[in-house]
């Protein structure tokens, strides 16, 4: 039964930015703009995120960073793809390169730690809630697993409820996703194209700011380089596991958040029948499983229409 | 890829990625400035590192090699329509080829064990481009993802595979042993020692002038044979092509296998040319930079010797720098192949309309 809430506990706070990263990838590529950068803004935001909360000793000024600098990686995103018709993939490749590469630079120059930034104190940090009754809660292993969380994990949560709200029940969703599919009869009814897509690269950022401040903030306690590791990367395959609707995204993030909990748990463990399995195999299971799924061997994952393709006003 | 109609050929070919370079090299200046070091300096001590000793122009030419590889490799693919940016993951499986047959066969001579081995890094890098190319092509996943995905499948396999299996025993470094001298491609200034040119020690081996051969065959596959048209018809249009009969899930599969096999090449000059065993990683993210040369080069063999010869410099450039200015590491290189990327690659119409506003007015008067 412990291993039970260790491992739920942990797919928990594993699958938070995942889930943040991957619910802001469906904004972006539901209005038509692939995002490949979920990754570079992740790792802005981390990075902003570490070097605000060590400085004013806040993690929420931290959080506040991290979105600030999500939301300003996703608008060059934005300018290369909706202002410029730039291609979306190169732009995302570059965006991912250039913060992989100055965010280390800046660390360096500013706090002479070696690319990383100063560990934070517990009160720049976001720890577990203190709720009343915390004697209670922490007797019960169930409660604990449920309410011992920090709080962007129930923002985390929230977030999911607004987000599936919002893209089909709002009627900023019903442009979104207009203007993803076929922006031209978008435009045709009077809804601007780029407006919307802009407005959506705002919210992606904004969400991928949340995650990468949760890395810091509620994880690591420092930015380190490159930490979000493929996180960016993951998430997008968990969209298109979930076929860009949002609760099956979230249910691909628990999905690949469990593989990585069981993962450690699993290490040298040799299981009936196929003995121990290396990590690295099962670190390949979310590519592998995106890789199958994207080949239509698992249902097929139709991408939003418009997706990538640069929207020139028709005359 | 489209090519300003309103633009002299020369100002779209020469004028925009010179522009296009000097915006990436002036933000990458701010950031310098930003940091608190003078980016005049820094520049003239890159330029030195580069190319102002024969030491330096020696490792100069050994990175634009891998360069060259796997910049050609993006542009084969490009040329079909496809962005391949599994350039990383290719050359690190190539490196696995490479490794098999020289653990395996290494009592055989290097006349025979250098081109087996690289025929083994062509076939395991094609191979690993395939899989994505058959899928692009039969079931219609996009690519770009595939490629994205296998890299990291790669990099998961390879990390097993070095540290569980071919790890050198009583080692703690995840690296192969030493594979045997017959496999050594022959460094330059061994090969020159006889004629009596004094060189100085790097790792610039014979592989160089592999990649230049490439560079002329890539134009004449391109541009001078049948398969090069082809492919370019897919690329251009591909409904075009297959209402005119092409295989066009064959070019697909057939280019992206070529691409494979090219980034795979670049294995050739780090493991054969250079390390002699190989390590986790240690295509160090060369085949990223790939995307950038071609990008740079417009996708042209002359292009890409040039942009290739670019990177080479800023990697050498850029190491030689971070001895001076420790503050400045290899990252800030990093950081500036990713302007060069949005700059020549996404942002390309950044100087089109302003540059072909100018040249309007000059043919007025």
């Amino acid at each position: 039964m412990d291993m039970f809430f260790s491992v739920l506990d942990a797919t928990l706070r594993v699958s938070t930015p995942l889930v943040l990263a991957a619910l802001a990838g469906l904004f972006s590529e539901r209005s038509g703009i692939v995002d490949l950068a979920l990754e570079g803004k992740m790792l802005a935001a981390a990075f902003a995120a570490a070097c605000v909360a060590y400085l004013a000793q806040s993690p929420w000024a931290g959080l506040g960073a991290g979105i600030v600098a999500g939301m300003l990686v996703a608008l060059l995103h934005g300018v290369v793809s909706i202002s410029y018709n730039g291609n979306q993939l190169i732009s995302a490749v570059a965006i991912n390169m250039m913060v992989s590469g100055v965010t280390p630079v800046l660390a360096l120059a500013w706090f002479q730690q070696g690319g990383r930034t100063p560990t934070l104190d517990d009160g720049a940090r976001f720890t577990a809630l203190q709720l009343p009754f915390a004697d209670s809660i922490a007797q019960s292993a169930l409660l604990k697993t449920i309410l011992g969380h920090n709080v962007l994990v129930y923002i985390a949560v929230a977030v999911i409820f607004v987000v599936s709200w919002v893209v089909y029940k709002s009627r900023f969703g019903l442009r979104l996703r207009a203007v993803g599919e076929n922006p031209h009869a978008a435009d045709a009814a009077g809804i601007s194209v780029k407006a919307v897509r802009y407005i959506a690269q705002l919210i992606s950022g904004a969400l991928c700011g949340i995650a990468g401040a949760y890395l810091v903030l509620a994880q690591t306690g420092a930015f380190i380089q490159d930490m979000t590791a493929g996180k960016g990367y993951l998430a997008l395959a968990a969209l298109i596991f979930g076929k860009w609707r949002p609760w099956a995204a979230v249910s691909g993030c628990l999905l690949f958040a469990f593989t990585d909990a069981i993962q450690i748990r699993l290490q040298g463990v040799a299981l009936p029948v196929i003995g121990s399995i290396p990590d690295a195999f099962i670190q390949a299971i979310p590519y592998v499983l995106t890789v199958v799924l994207l080949a239509g061997f698992m249902g097929r994952a139709v991408a939003p229409k418009a997706i990538g393709i640069p929207f020139v006003k028709s005359r | 890829m489209s090519q300003p109609a309103n633009l002299p050929r020369w100002a779209a070919l020469w004028l925009m990625p010179v522009l296009n370079l000097f915006a990436a090299l002036l933000v990458s200046g701010l950031v310098i400035a930003l940091i608190g070091e003078d980016p005049v300096e820094c520049l003239k001590l890159m330029i030195n590192g580069a190319f102002g000793y024969p030491e330096g122009i020696g490792y100069t030419l050994f990175y634009t090699t891998s360069f060259i590889f796997t910049g050609l490799a993006v542009a084969a693919a490009f040329h079909a329509g496809l962005f391949n940016i599994g350039g990383e993951g290719q050359m690190y499986l190539a490196g696995l080829g490479v490794t098999l047959v020289c653990l395996q066969f290494g009592g055989l001579p290097g006349w025979l064990l250098i081109p087996l081995a690289m025929l083994a890094a062509m076939v395991f890098g094609a191979g690993w481009a395939f899989v994505p190319a058959y899928l692009q092509a039969k079931r219609g996943s996009h690519i770009v993802v595939t490629t994205i995905m296998f890299n990291f499948i790669a990099s998961s396999l390879m990390t097993w595979l070095l540290v569980d299996k071919l790890r050198m025993e009583g080692s703690q470094t995840p690296a192969t042993v030493e594979f045997a001298k017959s496999a050594w491609v022959p460094m330059l200034h061994e090969l020159l020692a006889p004629l009596g040119f004094a060189l100085p020690n790097t790792p610039l081996n014979a592989t160089f002038f592999l990649a230049l051969l490439a560079l002329v065959l890539f134009y004449l596959a391109v541009w001078h044979s049948p398969q090069g048209f082809v492919t370019r018809t897919v690329g251009l249009n591909e409904k075009a092509a297959r209402y005119a009969g092409i295989p066009v899930d064959k070019v697909i599969i057939a280019v992206m296998c070529v691409s494979g096999a090219l980034a795979g090449l670049a294995a050739i000059n780090e493991l054969l040319g250079s390390t002699h065993r190989m390590n986790m990683g240690f295509t160090n993210g060369i085949g990223f930079a790939g995307i950038a040369v071609a990008l740079m080069g417009r996708n042209h063999p002359v292009g890409i010797l040039l942009s290739a010869l670019l990177f080479g410099a800023l990697t050498q450039g850029g190491l030689d720098l971070s001895f001076e200015k420790p503050v400045i590491t290899r990252e800030m290189i990093i950081f500036t192949q990713g302007l060069i990327i949005l700059f020549c690659g996404a942002l390309e119409n950044l100087f089109q309309t302003p540059l072909s506003f100018a040249f309007k007015r000059l043919l007025k008067k």
